[in-house]
């Protein structure tokens, strides 16, 4: 296989075989949080893009540059969440000083993505061996890391559109809230494992 | 007596899964056996009640604008140790819970407790603290782990309980019963909450 199609068969995986919200139980909290209205769903999944790029990034060349050559692996989540946190200040300050517009856009998001489970996730599958006992290289690291980022924003959009057309359903009481949610979120986990069968 | 009424609060009162509604990646994804339900409980709470303790020991230390650092790397510190000593000694359970040793570390209900409870309390009710919300998290992964094992495969952590007949629900394991199980666990404690409160 060409480098080509391997970029394909990585970013179809990433989005709907091993989707990391239906399929990986990774981001749940923002995934529930703020999928009640679409704006606030497409800020949150753009900023959780951005963040999940830069940080797998620079996860897979601190751990191959510093962390491997001084036998250090055993310190991996530790590196790993300092640089997350650390990499989201930097991103915030940037944002804030160069794209005033974008910092609108997604300023109340960014300090959240910290403890976004799903990007210290991403970051520790990177460093994970595949089946075949290979690690994702430097260019391969950096796009699952966009293409696990394009799979929670594509989900996370289609629950706060199907949220927004039944937020005025007439619900039993004890339905309200978290509990119709985690049923709808189930319903499309149903539809998502569909995908499971699609051999690449 | 504090010591106790911490203690139990987070059993019932305060549950952070079906109350507090905090962690959920690992509820739903390490639910799929009892087995791997305790073993998820058991170090979710040896880090929250040792976090806890440090963590209201330096207090007073550790400045204002640097805190939430400060406690990440004091959980990080000690999730590794859960890691590695798991994956000495438990390397079945080590592999089953994969991912999700390492991501106790942004796990909010421990995070949350730090932040809520352990930064401002005295050290014996942050210990109490710590072991309430633990048992309170081991609790609510076995009641889900037990629906989700008995329809699933038929077992309960690994004895059989079903008739011979019974044809497994495979769905009960599998994502989709994951998120199902929860959310109608959640009405039905809502429901119980409308009529009893």
């Amino acid at each position: 296989m060409n480098t080509l199609s391997q970029i394909l068969v990585l970013a179809i995986s990433a989005i709907f075989i091993q989707n990391l919200v239906l399929s990986r139980f990774l981001g749940l909290c923002p995934y529930l949080g703020v999928s009640t209205k679409m704006d606030s769903a497409f800020g949150m999944g753009m900023a959780v893009i951005f963040v999940m790029t830069m940080s797998s990034a620079f996860c897979s060349l601190i751990y191959k540059y510093l962390l491997v050559p001084y036998n250090l692996t055993y310190l991996s989540t530790l590196a790993f969440i300092l640089t997350i946190a650390a990499l989201v200040q930097f991103v915030e300050m940037f944002i804030l000083k160069n794209a005033p517009s974008l910092y609108k856009a997604l300023g109340v998001y960014l300090p959240l993505i910290t403890t976004n489970c799903a990007v210290l996730g991403v970051a520790i599958i990177n460093i994970t061996p595949l089946p075949d006992g290979s690690t994702y290289n430097f260019l391969f690291a950096t796009l699952n890391g966009f293409f696990s980022g394009v799979g929670f924003t594509f989900v996370l959009l289609v629950m706060a559109a199907i949220r927004e057309r039944l937020a005025l359903v007439d619900l039993p009481k004890s339905m309200h809230g978290f509990a119709h949610g985690m049923i709808l979120a189930g319903t499309m986990a149903l539809a998502f494992s569909g995908f499971v069968g699609l051999k690449i | 007596m504090s010591f106790m009424k911490e203690l139990t609060k987070g059993i019932v009162k305060e549950n952070p899964i079906f109350v507090l509604v905090l962690g959920m990646c690992p509820t739903l994804a390490t639910t799929t056996s009892v087995n791997n339900a305790l073993g998820m409980g058991l170090a979710a709470t040896f880090v929250l009640v040792c976090s806890n303790i440090i963590i209201s020991m330096i207090r007073n230390i550790i400045p204002n604008k640097i805190r939430i650092p400060s406690y990440i790397i004091v959980i990080a510190a000690f999730v590794s140790i859960v890691d590695m000593v798991m994956a000495a000694y438990l390397p079945d359970l080590h592999k089953a819970l994969g991912l999700f040793i390492p991501l106790i570390v942004v796990n909010c209900i421990i995070m949350g407790r730090a932040e809520a409870f352990a930064s401002k309390n005295s050290v014996m009710d942050s210990m109490a603290d710590g072991i309430g919300m633990g048992i309170g998290f081991t609790l609510a992964l076995i009641l889900m782990s037990s629906i989700r094992e008995i329809l699933g495969s038929g077992t309960w952590a690994g004895m059989k309980v079903m008739p011979v007949t019974y044809d497994p629900m495979l769905v009960a394991i599998l994502t989709p019963g994951a998120f199902i199980t929860l959310g109608l666990l959640m009405a039905g404690i809502n429901m119980l909450k409308e009529k009893f409160l």
